[in-house]
């Protein structure tokens, strides 16, 4: 098995880091999109993430690695084990957070989970087999060309993802089950067109391109060159830096609850997204989340207008209405939106 | 430099194809595993000769499967064994294709009809060297690390391997692939470089001039440097040499960088001024090639002579059209929004769980497949419920619905410019061109319609149809004279553009104009009025994205024709002589390119 490349020694793509470690401490924020070229290093960066983030403690022997402490929101099993234990204390265990890849041609028993084969036949007991949306639950469900995927599979995911509950009710088996994942979808808008309505349900939106910096560019390939040649050695290189980021997200994790938004900065916000024209309150609550668990990864107890700018474009481009008249691009509406509210600079 | 690669750069054309095709098919044998493939763009014939040349200076043991394209995604990345899991009652997986190839090398001939989805997935296992199953109640993954050999017979200007999997291909061959056997090395050679790949050692001006390339030609992939870099090591390994050379980098880069360029470098602004006379716009080829100066070309550094190497490798026609983008937005469109599904017909996909009914048909095989796995619980239950035997029992759940995806055809639609500025001789020649493209449309089953403007008005003379009789005998009868209403013919093309691409074709825009628009969308004359209306309507049309070719009717290649065309992103065709064929290449060029 070939190992990931690390996450620290990503050269740039900074927009898709930050996007994904705001996503890491605070889950709400919804999904990520990753738009851009291929080849750009989207799916590198998906990959580097099992190995850095945190390991997180679950009940043991729970199927779908439930939070010990999110009592009401565990699954079923849990809430029965739970009731018959003393005090309600289930045994916990450390696991690693996961990162599931849905591979293109996935049929949807396997996604959301089927009557489990084995066991009918042996025991004649109709047991549920979890899916991919279950090995997924409290973290990462990476679709790769997303907008190559099948349209019916696309929907389930999404609702699945909003609602953070998977309900089966297939082969003569009835389960709900937690499933509570950030969706991470990557694609090239060139390879045909993603709709409209997938567009918007995704939490934040990055826009992946490759420098036209050639230091940055000679640098990306010594990296690569260095890892393809003796990823072991690569990989001790960059302990140290991975372990800095880990440190980082357990401590923004920490510092998320007490963060303040004082009022005139949630005010500029809302105006920006006035001044935007976004459809709906969802685009404020997202720059809001998105905003805060940007200054919580700062190490800032309170959010500034720095941290809304920073989070702007990725958490309100793809929720613009298409002006028909305006011939720049979603990112530069963005941009202009924020110099129109904070000025320039 | 004396090397077991033979150089690419040979007096006659054949020869340097025959050196280019040599070249490639060396790099192949040592670093296939480490650059993913080869796309071959030839015939058959000439492509199995390549392989077999290949073949022969190949480890022994080293498998080389033969996948054709029509393979479902079962066969390719493993799937449901359907005879194992009825017989033992248990799903049983079956490995695939790619995973019995692990180690070795995978032939794929027409790519080009293998659908894109199927493509994406063999380009994310050969990034992970992991073919992963989900399906049918399977759940496994298989090693699979291999090399892939591509064979696209698609047309000139078309690619059919899709864009997912190309990244993922270090070298392309076009045109004639044949190799000549006294060129090559042999197995021997071969079989030391490949020992010694891993340690041919690539200095930081090697990874400089490659990162240099990689920006000066606009490509944004972060696997074409790594693929470049690995072909270096195989030229220097198959020299017998423990370094990368400049001559290896150039050469590679001539291999995987020139056919990814998507612009030629500008020269650098501090070159003194006054060294030529052109224009800061693009040069044309010849000069781009022989602009360094003759006196002293070993004293710039080396990626200024990289750069010129690879330049000079990009054959003339993609050069051609690399200037013409630089003129133009980008906008490729996407093969896979052009299929639309169906229950009916068309290229079969995946089938689905669902009901069979009037429209929707049963998959009896996926059925069958869907029930295996249940017979042994199944007949055991119903045999507790006192049921009478039945040799296989199918339930609802397992039904299976088959279904399809249509390719979507063309639909070209002809905005013709009826008006008095558009003389009458002239509408007369453009209504021969466009007859002659109706009968070509007609041979490629292409769907056309029919916008005429003059006066106040633009009319839909003819919706979508293959009909082309009616849209012959209506364009004889159209009548030219009054003024030129362009703002609205663009709004009723938009319209119609955007329907048919809703209705699943591809629409292609042609409008044949002067571009002097002197009718407002209020009717009203003006020309200022009029102009500025046009230019509002061509962008919007641009905001909607479809493909597009304005030609210039007028005697003389027309500024704001020139000025509407660039406005609707459209390409732009001057037509001093409307020239049936010349339309047909223009209509063609934005079909594939958009």
């Amino acid at each position: 098995m070939r190992v990931a490349f690390p996450f620290s020694a990503i050269v740039g793509q900074e927009q898709m880091k930050l996007a994904l470690l705001i996503a890491t401490v605070d889950p709400s924020v919804g999904g990520v999109l990753v738009l851009g070229d291929r080849g750009t290093g989207k799916s590198t960066v998906v990959r580097a993430l099992p190995a850095l983030l945190p390991s997180m403690k679950a009940v043991e022997g729970c199927r779908y690695g439930c939070d010990p402490s999110a009592n009401g929101s565990r699954c079923d099993e849990c809430q029965e084990r739970a009731s018959h234990s003393a005090k309600g204390k289930l045994p916990v265990t450390d696991k690693r957070v996961p990162v599931i890849d849905l591979p293109l041609g996935a049929t949807e028993d396997r996604v959301v989970g089927a009557l489990d084969i084995e066991k009918a036949l042996r025991n004649g007991e109709k047991a549920f087999e979890p899916g991919l949306l279950a090995r997924a639950h409290r973290g990462f469900l990476y679709v790769d060309e997303v907008n190559l995927l099948e349209d019916h599979l696309v929907d389930l995911l999404l609702d699945v993802a909003q609602t953070g509950e998977n309900v089966v009710e297939r082969d003569g088996v009835s389960v709900r089950h937690p499933a509570r994942f950030v969706l991470v979808g990557s694609g090239n808008p060139e390879e045909g067109d993603l709709r409209p309505q997938l567009l918007d349900r995704f939490g934040l939106s990055v826009e992946v391109r490759t420098s036209e910096d050639v230091a940055q560019r000679v640098e990306v390939i010594r990296r690569r060159d260095a890892y393809e040649r003796d990823s072991t050695a690569f990989l001790a290189t960059w302990d140290d830096a991975d372990a800095g980021v880990r440190a980082k997200i357990l401590a923004a994790r920490k510092r998320l609850p007490s963060v303040q938004v004082p009022d005139a900065v949630l005010h500029k916000a809302v105006q920006l997204c006035v001044e935007l024209g976004t459809d709906g309150v969802r685009g404020e609550l997202t720059l809001l989340r998105a905003a805060r668990a940007a200054a919580a990864l700062d190490g800032a107890k309170v959010v500034t207008d720095a941290h809304v700018k920073t989070v702007a474009p990725m958490a309100l481009r793809h929720r613009l209405r298409r002006n028909v008249l305006d011939e720049g691009g979603s990112g530069t509406r963005v941009a202009r939106g924020i110099t129109a509210i904070y000025g320039a600079g | 430099m004396a090397s077991a690669v033979p150089m690419s750069r040979t007096a006659d054309d054949v020869g340097a194809a025959r050196a280019r095709a040599a070249a490639a098919l060396c790099v192949l044998a040592v670093a296939g595993h480490r650059i993913g493939g080869i796309v071959l763009r030839d015939s058959s014939a000439g492509a199995q000769q390549w392989i077999a040349a290949l073949k022969a200076r190949l480890p022994r043991e080293m498998r080389v499967v033969r996948l054709p394209s029509s393979a479902t995604d079962d066969r390719i990345f493993g799937g449901l064994d359907l005879a194992a899991t009825i017989a033992t009652g248990v799903p049983v997986a079956e490995r695939g294709v790619v995973a019995d190839a692990h180690g070795g090398i995978v032939v794929i001939p027409l790519i080009e009809r293998m659908p894109v989805s199927t493509q994406a997935r063999l380009g994310t296992v050969l990034d992970t060297g992991i073919a992963t199953v989900l399906r049918d109640g399977v759940r496994a993954e298989f090693e699979a690390e291999f090399t892939l050999i591509t064979i696209d017979e698609s047309e000139e200007d078309v690619w059919g391997v899709a864009a997912p999997l190309r990244d993922r291909l270090a070298l392309v061959l076009d045109g004639d692939v044949r190799v000549d056997a006294s060129m090559l090395p042999d197995a021997s050679v071969v079989a030391t470089a490949r020992g010694m790949l891993d340690r041919v050692f690539a200095s930081d001006d090697v990874m400089i001039g490659v990162g240099t390339m990689c920006v000066a030609f606009g490509i944004a992939s972060e696997r074409a440097p790594r693929q470049a870099l690995w072909t270096a090591r195989a030229l220097a390994a198959l020299d017998a040499r423990h370094e990368v050379e400049e001559a290896d980098l150039a050469l590679a880069a001539q291999l995987v960088l020139a056919p990814r360029a998507t612009r030629i470098p500008t020269p650098p602004p501090d070159e003194p001024p006054d060294e030529q006379d052109a224009p800061p716009e693009p040069s044309p080829p010849e000069a781009t090639s022989s602009d360094a100066p003759p006196d002293s070309p070993d004293d710039r550094p080396m990626e200024d002579r990289l750069v010129d190497a690879v330049t000079a490798a990009i054959p003339p026609e993609l050069l051609a059209e690399l200037l013409a983008r630089a003129q133009r937005p980008s906008q490729e469109l996407g093969r896979a929004g052009a299929e639309k599904e169906s229950w009916t017909r068309g290229r079969q996909v995946a089938a689905r769980r669902g009901k069979p009914d009037g429209v929707r048909r049963l998959h009896v095989l996926e059925t069958l497949r869907a029930a295996a796995p249940w017979q042994r619980a199944r007949a055991k239950a119903s045999a507790l419920r006192g049921l009478t035997a039945r040799s296989l029992i199918v339930e609802r759940d397992d039904f299976r619905i088959r279904r399809y995806v249509e390719r979507a055809g063309t639909s070209v639609i002809f905005v013709v410019d009826a008006s008095g500025s558009a003389a009458a001789q002239r509408l007369g020649e453009a209504k021969g061109a466009v007859e002659a493209l109706l009968a070509e449309s007609y041979a490629r089953r292409d769907r056309v319609s029919l916008i005429a403007f003059r006066g106040t008005t633009a009319d839909v003379l003819l919706p979508p149809t293959r009909a082309l009789a009616r849209a012959r005998k209506l364009l004889a009868s159209l009548p030219g004279g009054g003024g030129t209403p362009l703002a609205t013919a663009i709004d009723v093309a938009s319209t119609a553009g955007v329907a048919a691409r809703r209705a699943g074709t591809l629409p292609v825009v042609v409008f044949l104009t002067d571009g002097r628009a002197n009718v407002a969308r209020d009717g009203k004359g003006g020309r200022t009025e009029s102009m500025r209306d046009a230019l509002d309507a061509a962008a919007k049309f641009r905001v909607s994205n479809l493909s597009s070719v304005l030609i210039d009717t007028s005697p003389r290649p027309e500024p704001m024709a020139r000025k509407i065309a660039d406005a609707l992103g459209a390409r732009y065709v001057p037509l001093p002589v409307v020239d049936a064929r010349a339309i047909a290449g223009a209509i063609a060029l934005a079909k594939d390119i958009g």
